[in-house]
């Protein structure tokens, strides 16, 4: 039998996506830690998060420094013999600062756990912030600043945040002054505000069983010694028109262009309807915008957008580089593709691609005991549950074309975007 | 442990299969033994080019990305100096929509005039987005051509000059898939929730009929010893001074590959690394300070880079980065510090094995390199590195006359 290369191998849309839900346990301390035991290797991920806190403005790296210098000596450690005991037993330490939350994140193999919790414990309790650390960390802060501040999409992202967010966490913008502001004592203060067991949420990944429950309770599970009062950051946003921002870069052989404006985040009800939306307009490869502005007029290397959920916010953005010389153009181009949206009632070939494409997207997010924690860390601390997701996979297999032009005609006006432009128009 | 089975087809095409019932995912990886150094000198950035038009429809089906993602899958794929990986992730049970897409653009492309025009265009995009609009984004536009002479690997993966990629012409389209792309040059994976039975049907059914090809004999320039000192000053818009020193270091293959890793690891990884804390914490001559090694197939490069702080010497600063390399050339690294790389090597590979993509792009290189198996082997002659290895590298390597130094310069500090 001739084999027929042009018609496609019969398919299935996906339909069954399992979730592994974390068990819940807490530290003699009252940490609550949620557990996914999962997975074939002898390693665990343990993350440490805490609420970002007592927010001020004039302080804007406050959080900041005290995340990136916390593993840069202690009480009992100095910054190279933290670095060196990490190191020596094959782990990864990485603290992560972001708007919301601050994050110390351990992967160690399970055979080197028991070694490197003490290490851990330290860190999070009598870390002491040394002057000398500090005195570097300012320099080469400021220096990479300095390299940030001559990159296109860089300065696009922080005029676009700070449009539409303020002097906020989530858009304050950053100054070589703001480094030289910083005092050893605002860091200690800090340290001691956040890094305390009321404020810490422990989420785990990997093999681990009741004994390395153990071996975590015993190292983290007793009193801490921070205790300063504290205020979980909180702020409110009214959405505004902002119009154009264009920054100049006469040498510039390419444009970044950023724009977008304040939308709904993950607790409203139309959000996994928006994230349909989102895909078919720049989601994804195949999206609109990838198929007009790249694959049609070849304009950029690449094109996307976006929907960002955060604790007090969520915005909308579309974000790209073209050629200097047909800036203009794509800018109409995309205008023209988030009008469509609202008027042209989207084809079913298209929308159907859209939908399965979604449901693979999701089944292969959930690779591995790190990834289902990672999908239970975005409903917890939006206060969801997993209902969220079986509403989710609802949504994306029966949401309707007239439906997603609602969402569009709602939620993308672009006559109130913020548009970011650097580079030359 | 990355287990697997193995066959090759009657044309040639070797199939690897890696099976885990954990993820309801399956991986088709395909990797084409061709990268930049394949390439001639006038035609640079093709290869890559060439990975773009892949994209572009083949001869039976008209869109590559669009039925994939209609089944819920995802692609992308790289190309290298060395090769051109493609790869494919979707749900199992949409298996043999991969063997029915990867199967037909190896077979024949379609060659459409728009598809070149149009990615010509991007790959254009792509360089100014990576290369040319960022600051230090050149630097190995600059530093290849000046470590080798000879040798292909003196230019980027993205080509010499985005001209070149402007010329590139249909016929050389269908010239490089002829030489390249057929059965004989590739090694696929497939990975994840499948049977190995299944897959055999399966490739059976898809990829057998394709011709077998002629083989593509690499016969490369090699590059001579390198046997005095060479530098390039190099001046532009940046806030900060910058050094590039690269060494040639032994072929991937090579049995000190894993002592050439080690002995970077030694120096620059991490925070608690020689260099980091040498010359950024005690000394604070740099910002930031990284060595690290190419990997390449051919010989490589050992290269130490590093982003001087304002005030300092370019001068003082490379004298600094000479002491470190001449105090490892001449004593042994400590048990503590060959211990604490070597564990952090086995970390880094349990890690990997998290990953199924990770997992089948691996077997298909180590394959590549002669043997799958050797990838869960790989972490023995890590663990057999002596501190006397490592000092002998470094002896071999760390010598001026073999070295090549880029100085990237703010404009004021050129003059």
């Amino acid at each position: 039998m001739l084999l027929n290369r042009i018609l496609a191998p019969e398919s299935k849309q996906v339909d069954e996506i399992n979730f592994i839900e974390p068990l819940k346990q807490k530290l003699d301390n009252g940490i609550p830690v949620f557990t996914i035991n999962a997975g074939q290797q002898e390693l665990v991920r343990i993350e440490f998060i805490f609420e970002n806190v007592n927010w001020d403005p004039s302080k804007p790296l406050q959080a900041i420094a005290v995340s990136h210098l916390i593993n840069n000596g202690t009480t009992q450690l100095t910054a190279k013999e933290i670095a060196d005991k990490v190191d020596y037993y094959g782990a990864f330490l990485q603290t992560e600062y972001g708007a919301d939350q601050l994050a110390v994140k351990l992967y160690t193999l399970n055979k080197h756990l028991a070694s490197v919790l003490p290490i851990m414990r330290s860190i999070l309790n009598e870390s002491i912030f040394p002057e000398q650390e500090l005195a570097i960390f300012i320099q080469n802060q400021k220096q990479s600043l300095q390299v940030n501040l001559q990159k296109n999409d860089f300065l696009a992202r922080r005029q676009f945040a700070n449009a539409l967010f303020g002097d906020t966490t989530y858009g304050s913008n950053i100054e070589a002054s703001d480094y030289e502001a910083l005092k050893r004592a605002d860091l200690v203060a800090y340290f001691k505000a956040a890094y305390k067991p009321e404020n810490c949420t422990i989420f785990v990944a990997g093999k681990f069983e009741q004994t390395e429950f153990g071996t975590l309770n015993d190292n983290i599970g007793q009193q801490w010694d921070n205790n300063s009062a504290a205020v979980v950051n909180k702020f409110s946003f009214t959405d505004h028109p902002v119009g154009d921002i264009f920054v100049e870069r006469p040498d510039a052989i390419q444009s970044a262009i950023r724009m977008g404006a304040l939308g709904i985040s993950r607790t409203h009800k139309d959000f996994p309807g928006f994230q349909v939306l989102n895909c078919l307009l720049g989601g994804y490869f195949g999206s609109r915008l990838m198929a007009n502005i790249r694959e049609d007029k070849g304009y950029t290397y690449g094109i996307g957008s976006a929907v960002v959920s955060l604790k007090d916010a969520g915005y909308f953005f579309i974000a790209t580089e073209v050629g200097a010389d047909v800036c203009a153009d794509a800018l109409n181009e995309i205008e023209k593709e988030v009008s469509i949206l609202k008027t042209e009632p989207i084809e079913k070939e298209e929308l159907s691609l859209v939908r399965n494409y979604m449901l693979g997207s999701m089944l292969g997010s959930l690779e591995n005991a790190f990834s289902h924690a990672d999908k239970f860390k975005n409903v917890y601390f939006s206060g969801l549950d997993y209902s969220y997701y079986t509403n989710y996979i609802h949504t994306v297999k029966t949401i309707t074309s007239a439906e997603l032009a609602a969402l569009a005609n709602q939620y993308l006006n672009t006559e109130r975007f913020a548009k970011v432009v650097v580079g030359k128009k | 442990m990355v287990n697997f089975n193995r066959f090759t087809l009657a044309n040639g095409l070797r199939v690897l299969v890696h099976e885990d019932d954990t993820t309801p995912m399956a991986v088709l990886n395909i990797l084409y033994d061709v990268g930049a150094r394949d390439e001639e000198k006038d035609k640079t950035g093709f290869a890559h080019l060439f990975e773009h038009l892949m994209f572009g429809g083949s001869v039976n089906i008209p869109s590559y990305d669009e039925p994939l993602q209609r089944v819920g899958g995802e692609n992308n794929a790289f190309t290298s100096n060395d090769i051109t990986n493609y790869y494919i992730t979707l749900p199992a049970v949409n298996l043999e929509t991969a063997f029915w897409l990867e199967s037909d653009r190896m077979l024949s492309l379609a060659f459409s005039e728009k598809s070149l025009e149009t990615q010509r265009n991007v790959v254009c995009e792509e360089f100014k987005q990576r290369y040319l609009n960022q600051p230090y984004g050149d630097v190995w536009l600059k530093l290849r051509p000046l470590a080798y002479q000879t040798h292909p690997y003196q230019w980027a993966t993205i080509g010499q000059d985005l001209k070149q990629i402007e010329d590139a012409k249909m016929e050389d389209v269908k010239a490089f898939f002829k030489k390249h792309y057929n059965p004989q040059n590739a090694i696929m994976v497939v990975g994840g929730n499948v049977k190995t039975s299944e897959v055999k049907a399966l490739a059976e059914k898809w990829f057998a009929p394709i011709p077998a090809g002629d083989k593509y004999h690499r016969n490369l320039p090699q590059e001579p010893k390198q046997t005095e000192a060479r530098s390039e000053t190099v001046k532009a818009d940046v806030p900060l001074n910058a050094i590039y020193m690269a060494f040639k270091m032994p072929a991937r293959k090579n049995s000190e590959y894993q002592t050439y890793d080690l002995l970077s690891d030694v120096l620059s990884q991490g925070q608690s690394s020689r260099l980091y804390n040498s010359l950024l914490k005690e000394q604070q001559l740099f910002s930031d300070i990284h060595a690290y090694i190419t990997s390449s197939i051919d010989e490589g490069l050992f290269v130490v880079e590093g982003k001087l702080v304002q005030g300092v010497t370019v001068e003082a600063a490379e004298a600094a980065i000479w002491a470190e390399l001449d105090k490892i050339a001449t004593e042994e690294v400590t048990v503590e510090e060959i211990t604490k790389v070597k564990n952090k090597s086995e970390s880094i590979m349990v890690f990997a094995e998290m990953s199924l993509l990770d997992k089948a792009m691996n077997l298909a290189y180590y394959e590549l390199l002669g043997d799958a198996a050797d990838l869960n082997t790989e972490i023995n002659k890590y663990l057999s590195v002596t501190p006397q290895r490592i000092l002998e590298a470094a002896k071999t390597t760390f010598v001026k006359e073999q070295c090549s130094t880029l100085y990237y310069l703010t404009a004021q500090d050129a003059s």
